[in-house]
């Protein structure tokens, strides 16, 4: 545990917030922090940023996400990590698929697969068109950048996933990355693979110890917390019975995904 | 071995429920559980694959205890664990592992409707683990397992206050090894039945020194922290290796050895 000041807070959407603070230490794309609001929770949340400063790109969800979104420079919380697998960074024109907040775990992937020469199409989705975030940040690494809203305010009209798969069936890619939606992701993967693409999914559980012990995240054979969360082809094979299906909730019971 | 089973579905604690220390790891998770009932379909599945269970499970009167027991061994346990010594519920279930009748009454009640094998995990945090012991051995149990974590806490210099949300949990790891070590060999002096030993079990040479102190078998938990789930396997190899180095036919030659005058 390591408690660190916030250097600067950032509105990227009305309702995703980035915090930025002192270098976490080595991470990869894909890692990610337990972030500590004493008194309110303690949360598993992505880097968006690696190096100096870091960041984390908080979407308001719940009751931690609200108190988190709601500090100022100055404020100290305390980080665990970085934890868990990251992305691989491989492919010459990697197709990255971001719903909402997932774009967030994209973002430093995107950019080291642009400094690697790497020709990525980020392909980024939301509700509407106030609710994508980082697309200055992502215009200016030269890559391809798509967009899809739900509600048609901009780009593509329809669901993310759609759009995703007519994009993959015109062909050109080499590698997929997802993260978002669970419901989203699912799609996509399934269509990735119908068409031989390799995918590299970052899927999300409920994490609480982030070291491997608990359970609490188990999906398949697996535990989001450290053998991912990013899954890569032949992992999300092992997990098709739950991936997009059904989840545990907190007490270990199956419910089912409905998002 | 499965998770802490209850009478009841339990979401558990809200985090931090985890914070590592030096030698080891504190834990207040709270029995997040699905509820024996919630479990049973499950446990059918892993016996239909051939999986052995041990089912381990809690509760707070000697009725619930005995539904519980029943349920677990209808649907296929090949044994039960009484967690009679979480330290994280407080006045909820758990603690009944501190009192000597409680103990006796609860095995004894468990073993009259259990048709499987019953362990009965007891605490470190008792002025006396040797009485406790004794008693659930006079309730029938069939083999004890020691111990549960040592309750203990963090606090935050920075933000100055406790760190994990149930402001105390329970240490496991190495740290807790010589503790719990000492245990299986006081329990070893007074008891006939087997004793699992647990408790800061990471490698072979772990395995090995609680069996020489009195343990017929281990039980690893935070050791996948620290190996991964491979940890299982290596320290069975481990033991292996270390039987046929030093002459030794079988792992009942080293149980309890140390004891000798």
């Amino acid at each position: 545990m390591k408690v660190v000041r916030i250097e600067r807070v950032v509105q990227e959407t009305p309702d995703i917030t980035t915090l930025y603070f002192p270098d976490v230490g080595e991470a990869r794309p894909g890692q990610y922090l337990m972030v500590w609001l004493p008194g309110v929770d303690e949360i598993p949340m992505s880097l968006s940023t690696i190096g100096d400063p870091s960041s984390i790109s908080v979407r308001v969800v719940g009751d931690a996400t609200r108190a988190l979104s709601k500090l100022s420079k100055g404020d100290r919380i305390g980080i665990r990590g970085p934890f868990g697998n990251g992305y691989t960074v491989k492919g010459r024109h990697p197709f990255l698929v971001g719903g909402g907040s997932g774009i967030a775990s994209l973002a430093p992937l995107a950019e080291e697969l642009a400094a690697k020469g790497a020709e990525p199409t980020f392909l980024i989705g939301a509700r509407s068109k106030d609710q994508l975030p980082f697309k200055e940040r992502l215009s200016k690494l030269g890559l391809r950048l798509v967009v899809s809203t739900d509600d048609g305010s901009e780009g593509f009209h329809g669901y993310a996933s759609n759009y995703a798969g007519e994009l993959m069936a015109k062909g050109g890619f080499d590698q997929v990355y997802i993260c978002g939606p669970e419901l989203m992701a699912a799609k996509i993967w399934a269509d990735a693979d119908r068409l031989g693409l390799p995918v590299e999914a970052s899927l999300e559980r409920l994490c609480k110890c982030a070291v491997g012990l608990c359970g609490s995240c188990a999906i398949g054979p697996y535990r989001v917390c450290s053998d991912g969360p990013v899954f890569d082809s032949a992992k999300l094979r092992g997990v098709a019975a739950d991936f997009g299906k059904r989840r545990m909730d907190a007490s270990g019971r199956m419910i089912r995904v409905d998002h | 071995m499965t998770k802490s089973l209850g009478p009841a579905a339990r979401p558990g604690h809200i985090n931090p429920t985890v914070v590592e220390v030096e030698g080891g790891f504190l834990n207040a998770m709270g029995l997040p559980n699905p509820g024996v009932e919630g479990y049973l379909e499950e446990l059918r599945e892993l016996k239909h694959w051939g999986v052995p269970v041990v089912a381990s499970f809690f509760a707070s009167t000697v009725e619930e205890f005995q539904s519980g027991a029943k349920a677990l061994c209808g649907a296929g346990a090949d044994a039960l664990e009484l967690n009679l010594s979480c330290p994280n519920v407080g006045g909820e279930p758990g603690m009944c592992a501190a009192d000597v009748i409680s103990v006796e009454r609860v095995t004894a009640a468990v073993k009259q409707v259990a048709k499987s094998p019953v362990f009965v995990k007891l605490s470190p945090n008792v002025t006396d683990i040797v009485g406790i012991a004794v008693a659930a051995e006079n309730g029938g149990a069939d083999a004890i397992t020691a111990v549960n974590t040592l309750k203990a806490m963090v606090i935050d210099a920075d933000f100055r206050r406790p760190v994990l949300a149930n402001v105390t949990g329970g240490l496991s790891g190495p740290a807790l090894k010589p503790v719990a070590l000492r245990c299986v060999w006081e329990i070893a002096e007074a008891v006939k039945v087997p004793i699992i030993g647990c408790g800061g079990v990471s490698n072979w040479r772990d395995a090995v020194e609680y069996m020489l102190a009195g343990a017929t078998a281990v039980e690893i938990g935070t050791g996948v922290m620290y190996e991964g789930l491979e940890v299982y396997g290596k320290v069975n190899e481990g033991i292996a290796g270390y039987l046929r180095e030093n002459g030794f036919g079988s792992v009942k030659e080293i149980v309890g050895l140390a004891h000798r005058k």
